[in-house]
Protein backbone atom coordinates (compact mmCIF):
# COMPACT_ATOMS: atom_id res chain seq x y z
CA UNK A 1 0.00 0.00 0.00
CA UNK A 2 1.24 3.57 -0.97
CA UNK A 3 0.60 4.42 3.26
CA UNK A 4 3.47 2.26 3.79
CA UNK A 5 6.11 4.06 2.29
CA UNK A 6 4.51 7.40 3.31
CA UNK A 7 4.37 6.08 6.55
CA UNK A 8 7.95 4.63 6.83
CA UNK A 9 9.38 7.91 5.77
CA UNK A 10 7.21 9.69 8.57
CA UNK A 11 8.73 7.42 10.74
CA UNK A 12 12.12 8.12 9.74
CA UNK A 13 11.85 11.46 9.75
CA UNK A 14 10.00 11.43 13.23
CA UNK A 15 13.24 8.96 14.24
CA UNK A 16 15.98 11.55 12.98
CA UNK A 17 13.68 14.58 14.05
CA UNK A 18 13.86 12.87 17.64
CA UNK A 19 17.83 11.85 17.44
CA UNK A 20 18.48 15.97 15.79
CA UNK A 21 16.92 17.34 19.22
CA UNK A 22 18.59 14.82 21.61
CA UNK A 23 21.69 15.71 19.78
CA UNK A 24 21.45 19.47 20.47
CA UNK A 25 20.80 19.07 24.08
CA UNK A 26 23.48 16.64 24.48
CA UNK A 27 25.86 19.08 22.38
CA UNK A 28 24.58 22.37 24.62
CA UNK A 29 23.36 23.53 20.87
CA UNK A 30 19.63 25.34 20.83
CA UNK A 31 19.04 23.24 17.95
CA UNK A 32 18.25 20.37 16.33
CA UNK A 33 21.62 18.89 15.22
CA UNK A 34 21.87 17.42 11.58
CA UNK A 35 17.77 15.53 11.90
CA UNK A 36 17.09 15.70 8.36
CA UNK A 37 20.80 14.17 7.44
CA UNK A 38 19.96 11.28 9.98
CA UNK A 39 16.44 10.73 8.90
CA UNK A 40 17.80 10.81 5.26
CA UNK A 41 20.60 8.04 6.47
CA UNK A 42 17.84 5.49 8.38
CA UNK A 43 16.02 5.89 5.14
CA UNK A 44 18.98 4.75 2.91
CA UNK A 45 19.24 1.90 4.44
CA UNK A 46 15.96 0.87 5.60
CA UNK A 47 15.21 1.02 1.90
CA UNK A 48 18.82 -0.78 1.15
CA UNK A 49 17.46 -3.63 3.68
CA UNK A 50 13.91 -3.86 2.96
CA UNK A 51 14.73 -3.91 -0.71
CA UNK A 52 17.45 -6.36 -1.05
CA UNK A 53 14.89 -9.12 0.41
CA UNK A 54 12.10 -7.68 -1.25
CA UNK A 55 9.81 -6.74 1.21
CA UNK A 56 9.46 -3.21 -0.10
CA UNK A 57 6.40 -3.43 -2.51
CA UNK A 58 5.65 -1.69 -5.51
CA UNK A 59 2.80 0.62 -4.21
CA UNK A 60 5.30 1.54 -1.31
CA UNK A 61 7.74 2.13 -3.51
CA UNK A 62 5.53 4.88 -5.00
CA UNK A 63 4.74 6.47 -1.98
CA UNK A 64 8.50 7.11 -1.47
CA UNK A 65 9.15 8.25 -4.61
CA UNK A 66 5.72 10.92 -4.48
CA UNK A 67 7.53 12.67 -2.07
CA UNK A 68 11.09 12.63 -3.48
CA UNK A 69 9.38 14.23 -6.76
CA UNK A 70 7.73 16.81 -4.74
CA UNK A 71 10.96 18.17 -4.00
CA UNK A 72 11.68 20.45 -6.37
CA UNK A 73 8.22 22.12 -6.01
CA UNK A 74 8.30 22.16 -2.51
CA UNK A 75 11.84 23.87 -2.72
CA UNK A 76 9.98 26.58 -5.52
CA UNK A 77 7.16 27.17 -2.46
CA UNK A 78 9.55 27.71 -0.20
CA UNK A 79 11.36 30.28 -2.09
CA UNK A 80 8.06 32.35 -2.91
CA UNK A 81 8.22 32.13 1.34
CA UNK A 82 11.07 34.22 1.91
CA UNK A 83 12.12 37.53 2.59
CA UNK A 84 13.25 38.95 -0.86
CA UNK A 85 12.32 42.36 -0.40
CA UNK A 86 14.99 42.46 2.39
CA UNK A 87 17.68 40.38 1.17
CA UNK A 88 18.38 42.50 -1.91
CA UNK A 89 21.10 44.60 0.05
CA UNK A 90 22.78 41.03 0.26
CA UNK A 91 22.72 40.53 -3.86
CA UNK A 92 26.24 41.14 -4.79
CA UNK A 93 26.94 38.39 -1.37
CA UNK A 94 25.13 35.61 -2.90
CA UNK A 95 26.54 36.14 -6.15
CA UNK A 96 30.05 36.31 -5.38
CA UNK A 97 29.89 33.39 -2.84
CA UNK A 98 28.07 30.97 -5.48
CA UNK A 99 30.62 31.90 -8.48
CA UNK A 100 33.63 31.51 -6.54
CA UNK A 101 32.26 28.23 -4.41
CA UNK A 102 31.38 26.84 -8.55
CA UNK A 103 34.90 27.85 -9.74
CA UNK A 104 36.34 26.42 -6.66
CA UNK A 105 34.74 23.50 -7.03
CA UNK A 106 35.52 23.15 -10.91
CA UNK A 107 39.34 23.55 -10.35
CA UNK A 108 39.28 20.64 -7.75
CA UNK A 109 37.58 18.17 -10.25
CA UNK A 110 40.81 16.87 -12.08
CA UNK A 111 42.73 17.12 -8.54
CA UNK A 112 40.21 14.20 -6.87
CA UNK A 113 40.07 12.61 -10.65
CA UNK A 114 43.27 11.28 -10.38
CA UNK A 115 44.25 7.75 -10.05
CA UNK A 116 42.13 4.28 -10.63
CA UNK A 117 40.64 3.03 -14.12
CA UNK A 118 39.19 5.89 -15.77
CA UNK A 119 36.82 4.41 -18.51
CA UNK A 120 35.85 7.32 -21.17
CA UNK A 121 32.83 7.40 -22.35
CA UNK A 122 32.18 8.93 -25.41
CA UNK A 123 29.45 11.16 -25.89
CA UNK A 124 28.79 9.44 -29.75
CA UNK A 125 29.33 5.95 -28.79
CA UNK A 126 27.28 6.51 -25.46
CA UNK A 127 24.22 7.21 -28.13
CA UNK A 128 24.23 3.82 -29.80
CA UNK A 129 24.40 1.58 -26.60
CA UNK A 130 20.50 2.11 -25.24
CA UNK A 131 19.44 2.88 -21.85
CA UNK A 132 20.26 5.79 -20.32
CA UNK A 133 21.30 3.91 -17.02
CA UNK A 134 22.82 0.94 -18.10
CA UNK A 135 26.23 0.84 -16.83
CA UNK A 136 27.33 -2.58 -18.32
CA UNK A 137 26.84 -1.47 -21.83
CA UNK A 138 30.37 0.90 -20.83
CA UNK A 139 32.89 0.55 -23.23
CA UNK B 1 -18.77 36.98 -7.10
CA UNK B 2 -15.30 38.43 -5.77
CA UNK B 3 -16.35 37.63 -2.70
CA UNK B 4 -17.33 34.09 -3.31
CA UNK B 5 -13.82 33.94 -5.38
CA UNK B 6 -11.87 35.09 -2.39
CA UNK B 7 -13.79 32.90 -0.31
CA UNK B 8 -12.89 29.56 -2.37
CA UNK B 9 -9.23 30.75 -2.10
CA UNK B 10 -8.82 31.21 1.44
CA UNK B 11 -10.69 28.28 2.65
CA UNK B 12 -8.36 26.08 0.51
CA UNK B 13 -5.23 27.13 1.22
CA UNK B 14 -3.20 23.90 0.64
CA UNK B 15 -4.58 23.18 -2.57
CA UNK B 16 -4.39 26.98 -3.93
CA UNK B 17 -0.55 26.41 -3.45
CA UNK B 18 -0.91 23.36 -5.31
CA UNK B 19 -2.17 24.78 -8.30
CA UNK B 20 0.31 27.72 -7.95
CA UNK B 21 3.23 26.22 -7.49
CA UNK B 22 2.28 24.16 -10.45
CA UNK B 23 0.99 26.64 -12.69
CA UNK B 24 4.45 28.44 -11.85
CA UNK B 25 6.58 24.92 -12.77
CA UNK B 26 4.47 24.78 -15.76
CA UNK B 27 5.66 28.28 -17.31
CA UNK B 28 9.53 27.40 -15.82
CA UNK B 29 10.00 24.67 -17.86
CA UNK B 30 7.75 26.20 -20.97
CA UNK B 31 10.51 29.26 -20.60
CA UNK B 32 13.48 26.21 -19.85
CA UNK B 33 12.45 24.72 -23.25
CA UNK B 34 11.27 27.58 -25.93
CA UNK B 35 13.95 30.80 -24.35
CA UNK B 36 17.06 28.26 -23.39
CA UNK B 37 16.32 25.07 -25.26
CA UNK B 38 16.44 23.02 -21.66
CA UNK B 39 20.10 24.65 -21.07
CA UNK B 40 18.74 26.23 -17.80
CA UNK B 41 17.04 23.65 -15.81
CA UNK B 42 13.00 24.25 -15.53
CA UNK B 43 13.36 23.88 -11.82
CA UNK B 44 16.18 26.81 -11.43
CA UNK B 45 13.68 29.34 -13.40
CA UNK B 46 10.92 27.88 -11.37
CA UNK B 47 12.40 28.77 -7.96
CA UNK B 48 13.99 32.03 -9.51
CA UNK B 49 10.17 32.80 -10.31
CA UNK B 50 8.96 31.51 -6.80
CA UNK B 51 12.07 34.04 -5.54
CA UNK B 52 10.28 36.76 -8.28
CA UNK B 53 6.38 35.75 -6.26
CA UNK B 54 8.06 36.47 -2.89
CA UNK B 55 9.44 39.74 -4.03
CA UNK B 56 5.94 40.69 -5.57
CA UNK B 57 4.30 39.13 -2.17
CA UNK B 58 6.70 41.11 0.19
CA UNK B 59 6.24 44.88 -1.81
CA UNK B 60 2.71 44.32 -1.89
CA UNK B 61 2.14 43.83 1.84
CA UNK B 62 5.14 44.61 3.27
CA UNK B 63 5.18 41.70 5.16
CA UNK B 64 8.33 38.98 5.84
CA UNK B 65 6.98 35.56 4.23
CA UNK B 66 6.66 36.79 0.77
CA UNK B 67 3.77 35.87 -1.55
CA UNK B 68 2.27 33.38 1.46
CA UNK B 69 1.65 36.95 3.60
CA UNK B 70 -1.30 37.63 0.67
CA UNK B 71 -4.23 36.29 2.16
CA UNK B 72 -5.58 34.06 -1.07
CA UNK B 73 -1.74 32.43 -0.98
CA UNK B 74 -1.56 31.68 2.57
CA UNK B 75 -1.04 28.03 1.90
CA UNK B 76 2.10 28.52 0.20
CA UNK B 77 3.52 29.11 3.36
CA UNK B 78 2.13 25.34 4.67
CA UNK B 79 3.53 23.86 1.38
CA UNK B 80 6.82 25.31 1.45
CA UNK B 81 6.88 25.66 5.68
CA UNK B 82 9.37 23.48 7.59
CA UNK B 83 6.96 20.69 7.86
CA UNK B 84 6.89 19.23 4.62
CA UNK B 85 10.24 20.68 3.64
CA UNK B 86 11.79 18.37 5.43
CA UNK B 87 9.87 15.87 4.91
CA UNK B 88 10.49 16.32 0.76
CA UNK B 89 14.17 16.52 1.61
CA UNK B 90 14.50 13.50 3.68
CA UNK B 91 12.16 11.60 0.85
CA UNK B 92 15.31 12.73 -1.93
CA UNK B 93 17.41 9.86 -0.01
CA UNK B 94 15.09 7.26 -1.84
CA UNK B 95 16.72 8.22 -4.80
CA UNK B 96 20.04 7.03 -3.41
CA UNK B 97 21.86 3.25 -2.70
CA UNK B 98 24.65 2.55 -0.18
CA UNK B 99 25.70 0.31 -2.71
CA UNK B 100 26.05 3.28 -5.42
CA UNK B 101 28.24 5.22 -3.37
CA UNK B 102 30.70 2.15 -2.48
CA UNK B 103 31.07 1.90 -6.27
CA UNK B 104 32.13 6.11 -6.12
CA UNK B 105 34.85 4.62 -4.19
CA UNK B 106 37.22 6.63 -1.91
CA UNK B 107 37.37 9.91 -4.39
CA UNK B 108 33.65 10.28 -4.35
CA UNK B 109 33.51 9.95 -0.81
CA UNK B 110 36.50 12.56 -0.39
CA UNK B 111 34.41 14.57 -2.64
CA UNK B 112 31.71 14.75 -0.83
CA UNK B 113 33.36 16.22 2.40
CA UNK B 114 35.51 18.05 0.58
CA UNK B 115 32.78 19.49 -1.13
CA UNK B 116 30.87 20.60 1.57
CA UNK B 117 33.56 22.35 3.69
CA UNK B 118 34.78 24.20 0.43
CA UNK B 119 31.71 25.85 -0.71
CA UNK B 120 30.90 26.44 3.14
CA UNK B 121 34.51 28.17 3.65
CA UNK B 122 34.05 30.53 0.31
CA UNK B 123 30.60 31.37 1.97
CA UNK B 124 31.99 32.18 5.26
CA UNK B 125 34.92 34.27 3.80
CA UNK B 126 32.67 36.40 1.55
CA UNK B 127 30.06 36.71 4.34
CA UNK B 128 32.80 38.03 6.50
CA UNK B 129 33.85 40.33 3.73
CA UNK B 130 30.04 41.92 2.96
CA UNK B 131 30.58 42.62 7.21
CA UNK B 132 28.56 39.52 8.81
CA UNK B 133 30.52 38.50 12.05
CA UNK B 134 28.18 36.31 13.90
CA UNK B 135 28.28 32.67 14.00
CA UNK B 136 24.81 32.26 13.20
CA UNK B 137 25.02 34.47 10.07
CA UNK B 138 28.10 33.13 8.83
CA UNK B 139 27.15 29.69 9.22
CA UNK B 140 24.01 30.21 7.22
CA UNK B 141 25.42 31.54 4.41
CA UNK B 142 28.57 29.26 4.31
CA UNK B 143 25.71 26.35 4.67
CA UNK B 144 23.37 28.28 1.63
CA UNK B 145 26.42 28.11 -0.77
CA UNK B 146 26.93 24.25 -0.27
CA UNK B 147 23.34 24.34 -1.80
CA UNK B 148 20.15 26.21 -1.56
CA UNK B 149 18.49 23.30 0.70
CA UNK B 150 21.20 23.03 3.22
CA UNK B 151 21.46 27.03 4.12
CA UNK B 152 17.68 27.62 4.96
CA UNK B 153 17.55 23.89 6.38
CA UNK B 154 20.86 25.00 8.40
CA UNK B 155 18.99 28.40 9.21
CA UNK B 156 16.37 27.11 10.70
CA UNK B 157 17.96 24.39 12.85
CA UNK B 158 20.30 27.29 14.49
CA UNK B 159 17.52 30.27 14.34
CA UNK B 160 18.83 33.07 11.67
CA UNK B 161 17.20 35.27 10.57
CA UNK B 162 14.85 35.36 7.32
CA UNK B 163 17.01 37.65 5.44
CA UNK B 164 20.39 35.87 6.04
CA UNK B 165 18.16 32.69 5.06
CA UNK B 166 17.38 34.36 2.03
CA UNK B 167 20.81 35.35 0.69
CA UNK B 168 21.94 31.90 2.08
CA UNK B 169 19.41 30.29 -0.66
CA UNK B 170 19.88 33.13 -3.40
CA UNK B 171 24.14 31.57 -2.54
CA UNK B 172 23.01 28.20 -3.57
CA UNK B 173 20.45 29.31 -6.52
CA UNK B 174 23.82 31.03 -8.46
CA UNK B 175 25.82 27.85 -7.84
CA UNK B 176 23.02 25.49 -8.86
CA UNK B 177 22.10 28.11 -12.32
CA UNK B 178 25.89 28.37 -12.98
CA UNK B 179 26.56 24.44 -12.65
CA UNK B 180 23.45 23.94 -14.47
CA UNK B 181 24.77 26.41 -17.62
CA UNK B 182 28.19 26.00 -17.46
CA UNK B 183 28.81 22.25 -17.11
CA UNK B 184 28.77 22.31 -20.65
CA UNK B 185 31.41 24.58 -21.37
CA UNK B 186 33.96 23.35 -18.77
CA UNK B 187 33.80 19.63 -18.75
CA UNK B 188 36.22 19.12 -21.65
CA UNK B 189 38.51 21.38 -19.51
CA UNK B 190 38.69 19.39 -16.21
CA UNK B 191 38.50 15.85 -17.67
CA UNK B 192 34.31 15.85 -17.03
CA UNK B 193 33.76 12.39 -19.54
CA UNK B 194 34.44 9.10 -17.29
CA UNK B 195 31.85 7.54 -14.52
CA UNK B 196 34.94 8.59 -11.89
CA UNK B 197 35.58 12.44 -12.48
CA UNK B 198 31.55 12.77 -13.18
CA UNK B 199 30.76 11.26 -8.93
CA UNK B 200 33.70 13.71 -8.13
CA UNK B 201 31.64 16.26 -9.86
CA UNK B 202 28.97 15.59 -8.59
CA UNK B 203 30.35 15.16 -4.93
CA UNK B 204 32.43 18.69 -5.17
CA UNK B 205 29.26 20.83 -6.57
CA UNK B 206 26.42 18.80 -4.54
CA UNK B 207 23.45 20.73 -6.12
CA UNK B 208 21.62 17.92 -7.21
CA UNK B 209 19.25 20.06 -9.97
CA UNK B 210 22.38 21.51 -11.24
CA UNK B 211 24.76 18.42 -11.63
CA UNK B 212 22.06 16.56 -12.78
CA UNK B 213 20.87 19.78 -15.56
CA UNK B 214 24.76 20.62 -16.49
CA UNK B 215 25.31 16.52 -16.83
CA UNK B 216 22.24 15.92 -19.01
CA UNK B 217 23.84 18.83 -21.21
CA UNK B 218 27.39 17.90 -21.29
CA UNK B 219 26.54 13.57 -21.90
CA UNK B 220 23.58 12.45 -20.41
CA UNK B 221 25.57 8.99 -19.88
CA UNK B 222 27.13 10.57 -16.90
CA UNK B 223 24.24 11.62 -14.84
CA UNK B 224 23.51 8.58 -12.69
CA UNK B 225 27.46 8.65 -11.29
CA UNK B 226 26.64 12.72 -10.99
CA UNK B 227 23.71 12.21 -9.25
CA UNK B 228 24.76 8.96 -6.80
CA UNK B 229 26.98 11.38 -5.62
CA UNK B 230 25.41 14.65 -5.28
CA UNK B 231 22.42 12.57 -3.69
CA UNK B 232 24.39 12.72 -0.91
CA UNK B 233 25.66 16.02 -0.64
CA UNK B 234 22.85 17.90 0.50
CA UNK B 235 21.85 14.82 3.49
CA UNK B 236 25.71 15.12 4.31
CA UNK B 237 25.21 19.36 4.52
CA UNK B 238 22.50 19.34 6.32
CA UNK B 239 24.10 16.87 9.45
CA UNK B 240 27.15 18.82 8.84
CA UNK B 241 25.83 22.40 8.99
CA UNK B 242 23.74 22.75 11.94
CA UNK B 243 26.29 20.60 14.14
CA UNK B 244 29.93 20.25 13.17
CA UNK B 245 29.88 23.46 10.80
CA UNK B 246 28.20 25.17 12.98
CA UNK B 247 30.44 24.49 16.46
CA UNK B 248 33.39 25.65 14.30
CA UNK B 249 32.00 28.67 13.51
CA UNK B 250 31.39 29.37 16.55
CA UNK B 251 34.19 28.28 18.20
CA UNK B 252 36.06 30.86 15.76
CA UNK B 253 34.19 33.53 15.64
CA UNK B 254 32.64 33.25 18.76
Amino acid sequence: MVIFGVALLAICMLIGVFFGETLGVLMGVEANVGGVGIAMLLLILIVDYLKKRGKLSQPAQDGLSFWNTMYIPIVVAMSANQNVVAALDGGPLALLAGVIAVVASWILVPILSKGGTKTVIEEENSMLNGGDRNVRNIQ
Amino acid sequence: MFEIFSKVFTDNPLIVSFATVGITMYVAYFLSNKLTKGRIHGSAIAIVLGLVLAYVGGVVTGGEKGLSDISIFAGIGLMGGGMLRDFAIIATAFGANFDEIKKAGFSGIASLFIGVVLSFVVGVCIALAFGYTDAISLTTIGAGTATYIVGPVTGAAIGASSEVITISIAAGLIKSILTMVGTPFIAKYIGLNNPRSAMVYGGLLGTTSGVAGGLAATNPKLVPYGAVTATFYTGLGCLMGPSVLFLMTRAIFG
